[in-house]
């Protein structure tokens, strides 16, 4: 078995779409909690992740130019991450099939973690 | 631990009602902004953390925050409530104000403010009805649209313009207004409006129309609980919609399909709603005045107490319908007359009640009515005319459920 990053990527447009109304954020949240739940009693659950708030900051170059939040650049943000651990990048696609944040048009990057082999 | 069902849309009307006694309903997009914010940060926590112990106090605790942190910078750009702008200005009083805003009774008082307000007389009766359910129920134009088989577009043109009117007024509706009894009267109608929408409504789905049945009940509720809209007319329209909702278990059975008062399985009726009803309507009688809601209330009740169709008071009911048409005079009660009419005297004296209806012509695009002349005269052995009656309801269906009984009906004039 080896760790896999997956990194949720979504617009803000469509985070807010997904979560427009009461009820759809009930479904998507619902969704969501039996999605991780599911992984989680299959043993492919490595670490839940840390919720990341919308609003930050970006540093570049030599410069230091500091930029109010990620959102200038990219369309899509990074929502959150979890580490899932499964056979093999094949395995790892497919249990990202299931995700929520598909369905809202978002993305799930999928990165494995590199194995020190010392 | 599992989400509780509707736990978004229950906290909604609730926070909105919060986050509204500190902006002001001129700013009433951003409370929604906020609940937004609020939705989308509890999806980001919860799915890593999982659920907190109490996820309605975590969405209170994550908006009442935010709302500080707006206050705080927006104090010079913004104008808030008028009721507490002044207090808002000082730190000394800011966070008390907002935990105020956030305590049991400054949102029951409102929300009922809110519907005060959603109930204006300029706006249509349609309008206020989509206002109470977007802002104090947390529904969306597309759920709002799919109860009333409207189209969506329509129904956010309806949210748009009531919300306009809102926000032209600079404060809520004032509870020691000196209308406050004709705008009590207003907001009854139509919390009775929704519930008849839930409980006779367009919408196929069971499910759909329980949710608005038990909207309308949440909110009559908040009527009670305030003394001076607790009067017995408010007790009344309480009663009306326990003992209704009383007897949806087994209207719509659990493959949706649909069974008229006359063929329900009366022992999926549900008892606590029926006592419930029950002690409401005795408590409505404290006053000398007898009302519309007063009397359908009674016909329910007298229903609720007889344990079968042919044990039913008939005659109380025909004598409680005249009193009701004496008060409102509509083509749909003067049915429901005839078909009690029919109950006590047989279809003949039922048929010639139908005959009777005055403004007929205003049942014509109602599937039930044709429907009703169809079952008398199937009950008068008459099937070619039975048939021609539940043919020609046929087409007025207006979904499936309606639909799969009238032609239930229709294989009923064949079969026999």
């Amino acid at each position: 078995m080896s760790d896999y990053v997956y990194l949720f990527r979504i617009s803000e447009e469509a985070q807010r779409e997904a979560m427009g109304t009461p009820e759809r954020a009930q479904e998507r949240m619902k969704a969501w909690l039996a999605w991780m739940r599911d992984l989680e009693a299959k043993g492919h659950l490595k670490e839940r992740g840390q919720p990341l708030d919308r609003a930050g900051k970006v540093v570049r170059g030599r410069k230091r130019m500091i930029s109010d939040g990620p959102y200038v650049e990219v369309k899509d943000l990074v929502a959150g991450y979890i580490v899932v651990s499964a056979k093999d990048l094949a395995e790892a696609a497919t249990l990202s099939e299931g995700c929520p944040i598909l369905e809202g048009d978002g993305s799930v990057e999928i990165r494995p973690i590199l194995a020190m082999s010392f | 631990m599992e989400l509780s069902e509707h736990l978004f849309r229950h906290e909604y009307g609730r926070i909105v009602a919060a986050l509204t006694r500190i902006f002001g309903v001129h700013n009433l997009a951003l409370a929604e902004d906020v609940l937004q914010d609020a939705f989308c940060r509890a999806l980001e926590v919860w799915k890593a953390r999982g659920l907190p112990d109490n996820p309605a106090a975590w969405l209170m605790t994550t908006a009442k925050n935010r709302a500080l942190d707006i206050v705080r910078r927006q104090q010079t750009a913004r104008t808030f409530a008028p009721e507490v702008a002044r207090l808002l200005e000082t730190e000394w009083t800011r966070a008390s104000v907002i935990d105020e805003a956030f305590a049991a009774p400054a949102i029951r008082d409102e929300q009922l403010r809110m519907m005060f307000s959603c109930c204006h007389p300029d706006l249509p009766e349609e309008v206020r009805i989509a206002l109470v359910l977007n802002i104090l129920c947390g529904f969306g134009a597309h759920e709002i649209a799919n109860a009333f088989l409207t189209r969506r577009a329509a129904i956010e043109k309806r949210i748009a313009r009531g919300k306009k009117t809102l926000a032209s007024a600079s404060r809520l509706f004032d509870l020691a207004d000196a209308e406050f009894t004709s705008r009590l009267s207003t907001v009854r109608r139509a919390l009775y409006l929704l519930f008849n929408e839930g409980y006779h409504g367009a919408s196929a789905k069971a499910a759909v129309r329980v949710d608005l049945c038990e909207e309308a009940m949440r909110l009559i509720a908040l009527l009670r609980e305030h003394p001076p809209a607790a009067s017995p007319e408010t007790f009344a329209l309480s009663a009306l919609m326990c003992l209704h909702a009383a007897r949806l278990p087994a209207r719509l059975d659990a493959a949706g399909d649909l069974h008229p008062l006359l063929d329900q399985d009366r022992s999926r009726w549900n008892a606590r709603l029926i006592e419930q009803g029950r002690d409401l309507l005795a408590q409505s009688a404290a006053g000398d005045e007898v009302t519309a809601y007063h009397l359908e209330a009674a016909i329910a009740a007298a229903h609720a107490e007889a344990p079968s169709v042919d044990e039913t008071d008939w005659t109380t009911i025909v004598w409680l319908y005249d009193r009701l048409l004496a008060i409102e005079p509509s083509p749909v009660i003067a049915l429901n007359r005839a078909i009690a009419i029919a109950q006590r005297d047989g279809p003949d004296r039922g048929l010639e009640a139908m005959d009777a209806i005055a403004d007929r012509d205003r049942l014509d695009a109602y599937p039930f009515y044709r429907a009703a002349l169809g079952e008398l005269e199937l009950r008068r052995g008459r099937f070619d005319a039975a048939r021609d009656h539940f043919g020609a309801a046929l087409p007025l269906a207006r979904n499936p459920t309606e639909r799969r009984f009238l032609e239930k009906r229709l294989r009923a004039c064949s079969d026999v």
